[in-house]
């Protein structure tokens, strides 16, 4: 683990680049250049939104290449594409394929339940999602150059995704508290690595970006999870599963930017059409949830 | 003297950091009213096509062009490069159009391609760390552009008048000789009033 490598910073480079701006899920080149057309800071390739995976059931897999080449070659913003969690064939052929970045996800049918990527061994930056503070360093000891909340994908319901990056952001604020002699025990109870740990409690903050995702839906979503400290948001099925993707991705782009400006929001709330479809948590089996994948 | 950056996408907070570091006020310009009291300008990295949109959305963009038209210094890092240059191409986009060069977008490749360098700068007599990440290239420059700047001969940072280009990221290094650069020719840039 060397984050003062060249090659780490250049990873985590591209990851600075992209905050403030919103990565919009697209399944084929016509969302890509609405997505890019609305001041997207980047594209996520798919083959299905989070809402049809959810719906469709099955094994949800690496994107088609060839899907992802079409919208590589199309736009001119970084090409995002998810691989299974452990997968690192997929991985692989995503590094092949030359996209900008790869999301280890837990959207996707996780290929192996204890291992995740070693991401240090690939060129191409991860980003990957954590519920709390002990996940997201077990991630970036792996080789995550970016980390995101998770919530709860394809769900329309945001309360996963504040419930996350409240227990992310209270988790290092506690780090910050402590004493040195306590950083082991920290570690211990955090499932982490205590260099990462201490580092954390020094700076206060995560060694790589922190990003927001998993039920994104709305302007006043993504102002929300801005305000709570998101450095940008992941939206996944909240536009193309919205009445007009056009306009709410254009609205996102704008809540996210002027996030703690009301006026501006409300400006771009109105006549938005219906947001998509949302679902109770509560009314979730375990088996539903995809945020417990991988952790 | 106050120096004014682009808050709207990308790594805004870099510059920041690198201004509080050398001790120079700053505030982030999100809408046209942050202009006021500002004497430069700092239009960061990201990604130029989504600040495009995002400043054209409020009338920031019409508001930039004003400052650059009185001659306020600019200091634009790669996305930020890539507004102020007279013509953009692959794909091509709109700029404030302040600086008589062609810039190419993504010129050596996707991310794969981003790395970090040294180049010869001539303000200094030690290399200069150059951190590129999925960067533009300068073609077609006017006569009277300086090159301040080169990466295996090519220019990757260039000034035209106050406007100050870079290709690459000087904000994620630890080298400031560029900021301090663009700081001096604020400093020089005897207009009280933008």
């Amino acid at each position: 683990m060397n984050f003062n490598s060249e090659a780490w910073k250049v990873k985590v480079g591209l990851a600075e680049m992209l905050k403030g701006g919103v990565i919009m899920d697209v399944t084929n080149v016509e969302q890509a250049i609405i997505a890019e057309q609305a001041g997207a800071c980047a594209v996520m390739a798919l083959e299905r939104v989070p809402a049809d995976i959810r719906k469709m059931g099955g094994v949800a897999r690496m994107a088609s290449p060839r899907i992802i080449r079409e919208i590589m070659d199309t736009v001119s913003i970084p090409v995002m594409a998810k691989a299974r969690i452990g997968h690192f064939a997929e991985a692989q052929i995503l590094q092949a394929l030359e996209v900008d970045f790869i999301d280890e996800s837990e959207v996707l049918t996780p290929a192996d339940e204890e291992n995740h990527i070693n991401k240090h061994s690939f060129r191409i930056p991860f980003v990957c999602g954590c519920r709390n503070l002990g996940e997201a360093l077990r991630r970036i000891a792996e080789g995550a150059a970016m980390i995101r909340t998770k919530g709860e994908a394809g769900s329309g319901n945001i309360v996963e995704a504040v419930r996350h990056m409240r227990t992310l952001n209270r988790e290092i604020r506690n780090l910050t508290l402590l004493h040195d002699e306590e950083f082991v025990s920290a570690a211990k109870h955090l499932n982490a690595p205590l260099e990462l740990v201490k580092w954390v409690g020094k700076n206060g903050k995560l060694p790589v970006p922190n990003f927001s995702a998993g039920g994104v839906a709305t302007p006043a979503d993504a102002a929300l999870m801005r305000q709570l400290g998101a450095e940008t948001v992941f939206v996944g099925s909240g536009i193309f599963k919205s009445d007009d993707p056009q306009a709410r991705a254009h609205a996102m782009v704008i809540a996210t930017t002027h996030y703690d400006n009301p006026q501006t929001i409300l400006e771009v709330s109105e006549d938005l059409g219906e947001a998509m479809d949302g679902l109770d948590i509560r009314a979730l089996s375990a088996g539903e949830l995809l945020q417990t994948r991988g952790e | 003297m106050k120096i004014g950056i682009l808050a709207l996408q990308g790594d805004y907070e870099a510059h920041a950091r690198v201004l509080k570091k050398l001790d120079v006020e700053y505030s982030y310009v999100r809408t046209p009213a942050d202009l006021n009291g500002v004497h430069g300008m700092i239009l960061p990295g990201g990604e130029s096509s989504t600040l495009l949109k995002l400043l054209q959305q409020n009338g920031l963009f019409d508001a930039l062009y004003e400052r650059l038209k009185k001659g306020m210094p600019f200091f634009g890092t790669c996305a930020g490069a890539i507004l102020l240059a007279k013509t953009v191409i692959s794909p091509a986009q709109i700029s404030l159009n302040a600086v008589d060069v062609t810039i190419l977008r993504n010129a050596y490749g996707r991310q794969l391609a981003s790395q970090m360098a040294t180049g010869h700068c001539i303000l200094n007599t030690t290399p200069l760390p150059l951190f590129f990440i999925r960067a533009p290239k300068f073609i077609d420059l006017a006569p009277d552009i300086k090159i301040i700047a080169t990466y295996q001969g090519d220019p990757v940072c260039i000034q035209q008048h106050a406007c100050l280009l870079a290709t690459f990221h000087p904000e994620l290094t630890q080298d400031a000789t560029l900021h301090l650069y663009f700081l001096e020719l604020v400093r020089k840039t005897a207009i009280p009033h933008f």
